[in-house]
Formats: C-alpha cells, structure tokens, sequence
C-alpha cells in the first residue's frame, strides 16, 4: 500500500506521454488523410504504405526499432538527430506519435469519405469558396463521424504507452515493476496499476461520449 | 463387474504411484538465458552456460530428472514463488533482501562486479585500489568509495533492473548518481556502446563476455566489488518451505565441488576458477 504514492506519481508521466503523442499525432493523422485523398498518385501511396507498414507491425518493434536499431547506425549518432534520439523520452514520443498517427488517418480518411455529395454540391451552389467548405461543412461533419473511432483509439494510445517502460522510462508500468523487483508481489502491485489505468479510460471514455453530444445537430 | 472393478483400482494405484514417484525426482529449475557466460542462449535458442551445464550435472548427482525453464529476470523470484519452477539457477547472488522472501543454497560459484566504460571516457584511469570488499570495509574501501563519488558525480549509469548492481547504485555509497535499469544485461551492453549511459555496472565477466563477442572497445575501470551489497557468492534460490530441496542442492553441490567439477565448467565458461 505504501507504494501507491508511487505509482501515482508515474502515472503523471503516463498521461504526458499519451497526451503529447495524441497531439502531435492529430496533426500527422490529419496530413496524411489529406495526402490519401490527393489525386497525385505518388502523395497517395506515401499515405498509403505508411499507414499499412505502421499499422502492421507492433507498438513494441517500432519502438525497439527507434530506440536501439538508430541508435546502431553510426552516421546517426554523430549527426544532430542524435540529440533527440538519445533520450528515450523523445524517442518513446516519436514512436507512439507515428503509431497513433497512421491509426489517426485511416479514421480521419474513413470519415471524410462519408461524407455525402449532395452536401459538398449544395454548399457549393451556394456559392462557398473552398477554404470555406472544407473548415465550416467538411470537418465538423468529419470530426463528429470519427469521434467513436478517435475516442477508441485515445484508449489504445493510453494502454500503449506502457511499452514507454520497456525503454527505461518509469511510466505506470515502469515503476510497477521496479516495485515487484523489490517486493515480489506482482498481484497486488498490477493489480493496484490496472485500476489506474481503468480510471484514466473511464475519464476518457466519458469526454468521448460528451464530446459526442455536444455534436450531434440531430 | 468385481474383476473389472479390481482392475479400474490396481491400475488407479499404479499411476498414483508412478506420478509420485516422477513428481518426487522431477525438478524444474528457472534461469535467464540472457546472462552470458552465467546463462545464454545459441543462434538455435537452446540455452547454454556455465549454470545450464552445472544443472545438468547437480540432477545427476541428484538422481533427479530435470527440466530448465525460461523465465525473464524480473519476474524470477515471483515465478518461483508461484511454483512455475522449484529453483533458481540464474547468476543470482545471496543477499539478506533476497533472503528475506527465498532460500539460498551454499553458493556454488562467486563473481565480481565491475564499473564498464567505453574506450576514451573521461572515468578511465581512475585512482583506485584493484578491488574492494565492503564487507570488509576500512580506510582502503572509504577512501575508494570517496573516489567513485566524485569521478560519478552528475554521470548515468546502466544496470540490469533488480539487481544487486542496481541496490548497490541506490544504496548512496557512491554519491546520487543517475541510474537507468534495463530488462536485460544485452540492453545495458547496447546503450553502453551507443553512449546513451556513461558508465554501466554488472558482473564483470559480461562485459568482458560482450566486448569480446561484439569487438566494442568496452573497458572495465575502477575497482572490482564483492561483498555488502554485492552478497556472498551466486547460489540455488529456493523456496522457504522447500528444505528437503534445499538439502539436496546442497549435498550434490558438496560434490561436485570435491570432484572438481564446478572448477572445470568455470575455467571452461568464465576463463578462470570462478567456483566457491
């Protein structure tokens, strides 16, 4: 029990990590749903295959690969990327942020595709310059379509940022084990853990459901 | 129907016993297999080492029938005292922490421990004595700890998570140093030759092991530890309530000591006579 104050302290570092990839991965999510939507063919498949390697490959390679397999290649380590990949907190952040990105445009790119015709003919008989079109009509409709999938893939993110521990960071998951090394007993400790990270869900999960409400025109 | 019935409980009683029997001379031992030359694994997967061929020969000596399971380093007390295995055998050292929750057998091999830098490092050509044993203590330890704390100051420093390396570094014998635990020595070995850490801290013999294996110009500096933090030689981890094992271990370790035979895997594993 003496451990709580702890794992609530890690748990700081857990909500950063899964708040900062989030953000950053928004950004990525959006430019490469837009990328997919281009009709130049080489942008397209950009889009296209970075989604489908990222996607098809686990959280755990790819940060293993960003974090020990750069850091084997000699000519980065003498660049300036080195300043950035030689803390694993940058490199934990490039690796969740590209992950949770791919995932990003594959909703993002679902929801604008719902989008009907008959909407996009209309604003623009209405005389509506694009610019217009896209920030008033499209992506509002957009984000309200993606919401369910986007507040799904907040928990994932959430959850994969455990692996953060397995590049010395002391996340959640990091100091519960450092926890069980000293005190052999991972049942109570993982247990004490998973609750933590329920609550997070359940916090995120309700925003999800209140964001939703808050968009729905119907 | 009563032959039938005769036969249904002779054959009840036959298996009972031969389970009894297998359970009785059957031993699973836990190791790494990712602490060379203590324990390892060859391209193929199959685990070999000094502690992997040193089982073999304690079950013989045993009369036991024995199987090595694999267990990650971190989870190796709580899988023991789960019963995933009946013992460990896995470069763990003795300590009274350890103590506390498992049995140890007599050690059967002792290691020392070491600092490790990269060739060129600014900690090399430290002014230290060879070794130093703190349980021993004295002007020569103080005077060397004194040393360490000013040449560590402000430096991180890699260990393998839940090791005696690791109590050592948060014991404040050396001063607040930064310290980065790894799930595995290979990982230590990796951020070391990549100089995320300057200076790491493990057995001495898996440096040696790795600089060697990979061709880094990984050096050992400072003294070699043994003693306090570092306990009392590398024994069989077993649990509390398991002393018929533990007698066991210890007979067969008895003789494989006399016969010479710890000595010879450790010359052949360790390049010297590691054995205790």
């Amino acid at each position: 029990m003496d451990s709580l104050p702890r794992l609530l302290n890690a748990t700081k570092l857990t909500i950063e990590l899964t708040l900062v990839s989030l953000f950053f991965g928004i950004f990525v999510g959006v430019f490469f749903a837009i990328l997919r939507t281009s009709k130049v063919k080489t942008l397209y498949y950009i889009s296209y295959y970075y989604s489908y390697i990222l996607r098809g490959t686990p959280l755990l390679v790819q940060i293993f690969i960003i974090y020990f397999g750069l850091a084997q290649v000699e000519w980065i380590r003498e660049s300036i990327l080195w300043i950035f990949l030689k803390e694993p907190y940058s490199c934990a952040i490039l690796a969740f942020t590209l992950n949770t990105g791919a995932y990003s445009s594959e909703i993002f790119r679902s929801a604008f595709e719902t989008i009907s015709k008959g909407v996009v003919e209309a604003s623009q008989s209405l005389g509506l310059s694009k610019i217009i079109i896209f920030f008033k009509i499209k992506l509002p409709i957009a984000i309200k379509q993606s919401l369910p999938a986007y507040g799904n893939e907040m928990i994932l993110m959430l959850k994969g940022t455990s692996l953060a521990s397995t590049v010395t960071l002391l996340d959640l998951t990091g100091v519960a084990k450092h926890i069980i090394s000293t005190t052999f007993r991972p049942v109570e400790v993982f247990i004490v853990a998973g609750s933590i990270y329920l609550i997070m869900t359940f916090i995120i999960h309700n925003f999800i459901k209140f964001l939703e409400k808050r968009y729905d025109y119907n | 129907m009563k032959n039938i019935f005769k036969f249904i409980l002779s054959s009840v009683a036959a298996l009972m016993l031969l389970f009894s029997t297998a359970q009785s001379d059957s031993i699973k031992i836990g190791t790494e297999g990712a602490y060379p030359p203590w324990n390892a694994k060859d391209e193929s997967g199959k685990l070999i080492g000094f502690e992997v061929e040193l089982a073999n020969w304690l079950c013989i000596y045993m009369k036991a029938d024995c199987t090595l399971v694999e267990q990650d380093w971190d989870g190796m007390i709580p899988g023991l005292i789960m019963r995933k295995y009946d013992a460990i055998m896995a470069g763990m050292s003795i300590t009274g922490e350890r103590m506390k929750t498992i049995n140890f057998s007599q050690g059967y091999a002792d290691e020392v421990a070491s600092l490790a830098v990269m060739k060129g490092s600014s900690l090399e050509g430290m002014d230290t004595p060879k070794a130093i044993n703190l349980s021993i203590g004295g002007s020569d330890v103080k005077k060397a700890l004194k040393t360490l704390t000013a040449a560590l100051a402000g430096k991180t420093i890699g260990v393998q998570t839940a090791t005696i390396h690791q109590n050592f570094l948060e014991s404040g014998d050396v001063g607040s140093v930064k310290v980065r635990t790894y799930k595995t020595q290979d990982e230590v070995n990796l951020d070391l030759a990549a100089g995320r850490i300057d200076a790491a801290l493990a057995a001495a013999v898996a440096f040696t092991d790795y600089a060697e294996k990979s061709g880094k110009p990984v050096v050992l500096v400072g003294p070699t530890f043994s003693g306090g933090a570092f306990g009392n030689g590398v024994g069989v981890g077993i649990r509390k309530d398991d002393t018929d094992l533990l007698k066991r271990f210890n007979k067969a370790i008895n003789t494989a000591r006399k016969n010479g035979k710890i000595s010879e895997l450790a010359i052949k594993w360790f390049g010297f006579d590691a054995s205790m």
